[in-house]
């Protein structure tokens, strides 16, 4: 569905109309980019998730599908512009995020296997947000006028893209410094680092482990959030079920990068971002085995990820 | 071990006798089909996830490919059902040994690895390149040999011999070794227990079940879709029920089939949003306070289920 509706904006550009004098590879490149910086977002709260928790948040996908009816409902009902909804949901879902850290992982992480049984868990936590989400907005795909960010296009190697594409980018980019100076910079990130490093030892030097997560899972969740206010600039049509096809993109993302660590979840974006938009291109009917082809290869081939220090136990 | 066997055999018994007499009691065949369909997968879940600890959430993909190698074995060969359906069988069996290097992966790994390996044979399956040999996005239609009795038959026979073979695990030296290894793979080891091959096997056999159901299935609904065969929610349900009754039992299993199966047919046809929201309820609930299982209710209290 989204596949879909990246080649129809590839359509529209004039990308596919070959014999035009277009560099098309050049094109692609460029929008392969733009397009993984978005999707290195995507995998950006689930990642940081699965590092301090080790914990697999399936839900992923449908906080980034609540996200994005959020920035709509803000739009349509209030006419609130989409860039004040994403700080006012980023902050919202931190909230949201702290009380669900508290009800469900403490207790998951005392039983006998989590990372497995956090799969189960959180599939069943999606199917939740999905019905409600159905009941609430109904079946039908919503969409939002792309000008809202701006009307006019912009250049980049002499091609013309969507400006709502550039500012998605920025809040991209921003979103990704936030996340470096959080880690790197304050008291409770480089607590936040501790943790990731090993849960015990973090707890016996004196960290309160637990609200150290909780603000993490918060981080993740709002994370997603804002991931999915963008998204129905890069993605096109929102809908309650979305968010299970978006799980898996954000999870083939974080496999390419590397499990357990933020930064890498850029690198793998990008490749992720690049990749697509090469088969987009060149090979159509075969571009949406790419993401799971992709995760298929990376965990067999380099279990670890592309920026992974550590092998995994496999 | 003999009281074992007994009720082992007992419940084995119990199951064929249901469901040879129900279709006479209850006239809605296609529910008791289906439930067949989701008790024969719960006991294959069960045997890779109870046995071995690996959670298949691509289980999907070998039922897929089972429904698609009997389907082209039917539509391009022209071969009987009966062999038909060994052939989905060998497809599965052949998809199984090309992904048994999944089984490196452990935990989550293993999970997301093996859904992605669904996804990507759904995506072979369904593309429009391959329209002259699985008909592509455009589905299957096996009107000519569809036979609703028979099928019937066929999938209480593969449900039967997949719960014999639970039986056998929960009773054998295989089913025991491979518990050690769920438990710990390098004291296994030490113990002189062939760890990649008692693995490889297990994952091959439930490859084979999965196959097998999917065959029987795309013969007894006769026209299909790579959507219907491949549809994710397949494995889930498998693996919902699987956790429900409890794994690495006999019993757990059907209980959680048939209640649960039994639930959605009573809410799940008319109001979906609410089933789904009562069974993603129900699977957090479970995995929370319940992560063994409603039979392991009876076990703490020193009753021995088969």
């Amino acid at each position: 569905m989204h596949l879909l509706f990246i080649r129809k904006q590839l359509e529209n550009s004039g990308l596919l109309r070959m014999g035009a004098d277009r560099p098309v590879l050049l094109y692609t490149l460029v929008s392969g980019i733009l397009f993984g910086i978005f999707f290195g977002l995507m995998g950006l709260g689930l990642n940081f998730i699965f590092g301090v928790m080790k914990i697999v948040n399936l839900a992923h996908g449908d906080f980034v599908m609540l996200g994005a009816f959020g920035v709509y409902l803000g739009q349509t009902i209030w006419g609130v512009n989409p860039i004040i909804s994403l700080l006012i949901e980023f902050v919202v879902f931190i909230l949201i995020g702290i009380p669900i850290y508290y009800a469900l992982v403490p207790r998951l992480l005392k039983s006998r296997d989590p990372e497995m049984l956090s799969l189960i868990l959180f599939f069943g936590f999606s199917q939740t947000i999905e019905a409600l989400a159905t009941m609430a907005f109904g079946n039908n795909p919503e969409t939002i006028d792309a000008t809202l960010l701006g009307k006019y296009p912009f250049h980049l190697f002499g091609q013309s893209f969507q400006f709502a594409w550039l500012v998605v980018v920025l809040v991209s980019v921003a979103a990704m410094v936030f996340m470096y100076v959080y880690l790197y910079h304050t008291r409770i990130g480089i607590a936040t680092r501790a943790v990731m490093g090993s849960r015990e030892e973090a707890q016996s030097s004196g960290i309160h482990v637990h609200r150290v997560s909780a603000l993490a899972f918060g981080i993740g969740l709002g994370l997603a959030a804002v991931a999915g206010g963008m998204s129905p600039f890069m993605l096109g049509g929102i809908f309650p079920t979305m968010g299970v096809d978006l799980t898996a993109m954000s999870f083939a993302i974080i496999v390419i990068g590397s499990l357990g660590n933020p930064l890498g979840t850029i690198l793998g974006g990008l490749v992720y971002g690049i990749s697509l938009m090469l088969m987009q291109t060149y090979l159509p009917s075969w571009s949406s085995m790419v993401p799971y082809l992709l995760l298929i290869i990376i965990l067999l081939v380099r279990p670890s990820g592309l920026l992974g220090r550590r092998v995994r136990h496999a | 071990m003999r009281k074992r066997i007994v009720s082992n055999g007992i419940v084995i018994v119990l199951l064929a006798l249901a469901f040879a007499i129900a279709p006479a009691f209850y006239s809605n065949e296609s529910v008791l089909f289906q439930m067949m369909v989701f008790l024969a997968l719960a006991q294959g879940v069960n045997i890779l996830y109870g046995f071995t600890g690996y959670l298949p959430f691509g289980y999907v993909g070998f039922f897929g490919i089972g429904a698609y190698g009997a389907s082209v074995s039917i539509s391009l060969w022209h071969t009987p059902a009966w062999l038909a359906m060994i052939a989905g069988g060998i497809a599965a069996l052949v998809a199984g040994g090309m992904l048994s290097p999944l089984l490196r992966l452990s935990g989550a790994y293993f999970a997301i690895g093996s859904l992605a390996a669904s996804q990507v044979l759904y995506y072979v399956v369904s593309n429009s390149n391959l329209q002259n040999i699985t008909n592509g996005p455009y589905g299957v239609n096996l009107a000519a040999v569809f036979n609703d009795r028979a099928s019937y038959f066929a999938m209480l026979l593969v449900l039967i011999i997949t719960t014999m073979f639970v039986a056998y695990l929960r009773m054998s030296r295989l089913g025991m070794s491979l518990v050690a290894v769920r438990e710990d793979p390098i004291s296994a080891g030490m113990a002189g227990i062939h760890v990649v091959r008692t693995r490889t096997f297990v994952w091959l056999t439930t490859a084979v079940i999965a196959g097998l159901v999917g065959a029987v299935y795309a013969w007894h609904i006769s026209v299909f879709y790579p959507d219907t065969v491949f549809d994710l929610s397949i494995s889930i349900f498998a693996i919902v029920f699987t956790l429900f009754g409890g794994g690495a039992t006999v019993l757990g299993p059907i209980i959680g089939t048939v209640i649960l199966y039994g639930v959605y047919n009573v809410i799940g046809v008319s109001d979906p949003q609410y089933f789904q929201l009562i069974y993603g309820v129900l699977i957090m609930v479970l995995v929370l306070f319940l992560p063994n299982g409603v039979l392991s209710l009876l076990r703490r209290r020193g009753i021995d289920v088969p």
